[in-house]
């Protein structure tokens, strides 16, 4: 079993130059694109979750480190979702922490914790129905606006340089996922694919330092799931950082710099992806031991 | 409708989707009357607009036969009533048709605005006297503290839950005016304050038997307010608001501080109730506890709704419809609640969203984003992510 220990040797992901990239420039111009990969951008310490009686987080202590794409798998209703909403601010934990650039996220309110730079989108896609595409994303966007409800009433230069600059961000987001030319259909009309699209724009619209996926890629065919890939590789090469939850496997291998493994709410394993395919423990958790 | 949430249905949501996106394959009996309006320029907007409100200042002066209240029911009254229960719609339509808070108590707020104009106006009471016309704003701050000390409670709680203390809230505000002695129970307060101003004849050109100057009052303040509030609706605020109506738990992950909104919106609706019921106060004279049930609520409701919730326009017509028929039809009126009840029904089966279903505009730059959204259309080959993805 691996753990803290191996994290050192994690390889620095192979982003190409941030500043080059046209999404962080376009979808947040103001950003600080921290190009120092491999520092710790998220500590995990131990972390535990319990409802009632039930265990659902034992102390899980690992560390995502900026600009990598960390996998966190593990078989059903071994925690990652329980996981997700505890560093999200949905979960208070029971006890450990969860630092962000070193803060500790304490009990921040979830849109708190949002504009401190953690986003995600949902296992089941939870977007705005009623609102059309670009809107979708224009609210992910209001996350860093700062024009409120007076500003809005007697319309201040603000509002108005904001609402100029987030049409633009929209589509640019929109483009960058790949459906820009839906930008007006109403988010419930759009198609599954597109939905999950979708909710990654709205979830970079908030400009996070880290982006949590959870399950992208679930009712996704095989084609869909390469695209997917590609997407994700592409925004890990704008500078973001990605945590990923994920149950195909291959999808998994193919796209993390690193895999942490959780069953039974404690953490198995955490290594490199071929570490991770030939460890007996995490395949005596998938498939059970041997007798 | 339990839950407070929006009735669209999925074929409306289709019809929606397909605005301005496939006009080609539209069938053009759905693209009619709004997409005809969008694709007006703004000039002629502003024109229609003006004329339109033209024409509802001048409503109180063209008693046409057949459309008429009278002779049952002096039709100058009749419109003053009718753009009462508009503003009233306007204000709870904030609440329920943006925020999706269902607010059963929102005559409470009407309430302790007709007693606030009471209070501060009428020589039954002891207060200090200010003019009429100051306890307009006053109903409205008053109102709205009354909003934010029901709402810090009570707007953790989500659909039936917060529709229910807002129900005890609404009954309570009514107890209170009856057992409190100063609010003097079913004596009530007489010769309720009115905007100054005299006649020839030397009588006040606010007279308690004049409606159309409280009309035209009422209309006037109706008029801000629709300003104030589409400044509102085309802002992060009219966004965040339809986000918490969408999915509240998914708002306040993307950032949207979901409560405060809340009790903006809570604020909002009920400083417009508050002021509903200052100007019903003025205009009826007298306010007693007698008034301010639990059916009166529920009228308010059926206004929004069946206008359309969420738009504010349908919420003018749909309070100007519930004031109207039970004065236009007397034969009926007393079966209002029976007649308004079927309506619903009808309603929800044929056309959920109401009569007017037509979602708000949620952004600043809306002609941008569609000029923007029309390029993309002509070049067909500018969604390069997208093939890059799919690689």
């Amino acid at each position: 079993m691996t753990d803290q220990a191996s994290s050192p040797s994690t390889p620095k992901p192979d982003a190409p130059p941030p500043l080059d990239s046209e999404v962080a420039q376009l979808a947040a111009a103001e950003r600080e694109i921290a190009v120092d990969v491999g520092d710790k951008l998220v500590e995990i310490q131990d972390l535990t979750v319990r409802f009632g009686g039930l265990t659902a987080l034992d102390s899980v202590t690992f560390d995502i480190k900026r600009g990598e794409i960390l996998g966190l798998i593990g078989p059903n209703g071994a925690g990652k979702t329980t996981c997700f909403n505890a560093m999200t601010g949905v979960y208070r934990p029971s006890s450990g922490q969860v630092l962000l650039e070193g803060e500790p996220i304490g009990r921040s309110k979830q849109h708190k914790i949002t504009r401190r730079g953690i986003a995600r989108t949902f296992q089941n896609v939870r977007l705005f129905g009623e609102m059309t595409a670009l809107e979708n994303v224009v609210v992910g966007l209001d996350a860093r606006h700062k024009v409120g409800v007076w500003g809005s009433l007697f319309r201040t230069p603000r509002l108005y340089r904001e609402e100029k600059s987030a049409i633009d961000r929209g589509m640019a987001l929109l483009e960058f996922v790949g459906i820009a030319d839906k930008a007006a259909v109403q988010a419930s009309a759009l198609p599954y694919g597109y939905q999950r699209r979708l909710e990654i724009a709205r979830a970079l619209a908030t400009d996070p330092k880290l982006l949590c996926l959870d399950e992208p890629a679930a009712g996704f065919n095989p084609a869909e799931k390469e695209e997917l890939m590609q997407l994700i590789r592409t925004i890990r090469a704008d500078g973001y950082t990605v945590l990923l939850i994920e149950h195909d496997m291959r999808l998994v291998m193919g796209v993390t710099d690193r895999i942490v493994v959780l069953e039974f709410g404690k953490k198995i394993a955490d290594g490199l992806p071929k570490d991770i395919r030939n460890d007996p423990t995490v395949i005596a958790a998938y498939l059970g031991e041997e007798d | 409708m339990s839950t407070g949430t929006p009735m669209g249905g999925a074929s409306e949501s289709q019809a929606r989707a397909d605005e301005l996106v496939d006009e080609t394959t539209k069938p053009s009996r759905l693209r009619g009357l709004s997409e005809w309006w969008n694709h007006l320029p703004r000039v002629a907007q502003w024109g229609f607009l003006l004329i339109a409100v033209a024409a509802a200042f001048a409503l109180p002066l063209v008693n046409i036969p057949l459309i008429t209240t009278e002779p049952g029911n002096n039709w100058p009254l009749a419109t003053a009533e009718m753009a009462r229960y508009a503003l009233v719609a306007i204000g709870l339509n904030v609440v329920v048709g943006q925020a999706g808070l269902l607010d059963l108590g929102y005559v409470g707020f009407f309430a302790v605005g007709a007693y606030v104009a009471a209070l501060w106006t009428s020589p039954d009471s002891t207060m200090v006297h200010i003019p009429y016309l100051l306890t307009l704003p006053l109903a409205a701050m008053v109102t709205v503290v009354f909003g934010v000390l029901l709402g810090i409670p009570t707007l953790r709680l989500r659909g039936d839950y917060l529709a229910i203390v807002t129900l005890g809230f609404g009954e309570i505000i009514r107890l209170l005016a009856t057992i409190i002695p100063a609010l003097k129970g079913q004596v009530g307060f007489q010769q309720v304050g009115r905007p100054p101003g005299e006649n020839a004849d030397g009588n006040p050109v606010f007279a308690n038997s004049e409606g159309a100057p409280w009309y035209w009052l009422t209309l006037t303040v109706i008029i801000v307010v629709m300003i104030a509030l589409g400044n509102l609706e085309r802002s992060r605020v009219g966004r965040n608001w339809i986000a918490l109506r969408e999915d509240e738990d998914a708002a306040e992950i993307m950032g949207v501080p979901t409560f405060r909104y809340k009790l903006w919106a809570f604020g909002i609706g009920a400083a417009l109730g508050g002021g509903a019921g200052a100007i019903a106060a003025g205009q009826i004279g007298f306010v007693n506890n007698q008034r301010f049930d639990v059916q009166m609520s529920i009228m308010f409701l059926v206004a929004v709704v069946l206008g359309g919730q969420g738009n504010k326009f349908g919420a003018i017509i749909g309070g100007a419809l519930v004031a109207y028929i039970p004065l236009r039809f007397t034969a009926i009126a007393e079966y209002k609640y029976l007649i308004f009840g079927a309506v619903l029904v009808v309603l929800m089966i044929f056309r959920p969203q109401g009569l007017f279903g037509k979602r708000p505009h949620l952004l600043t730059f809306e002609r941008r984003a569609h000029k923007r959204i029309a390029n993309l259309a002509d070049a067909p080959t500018s969604a390069p992510a997208a093939k890059e993805a799919g690689q």
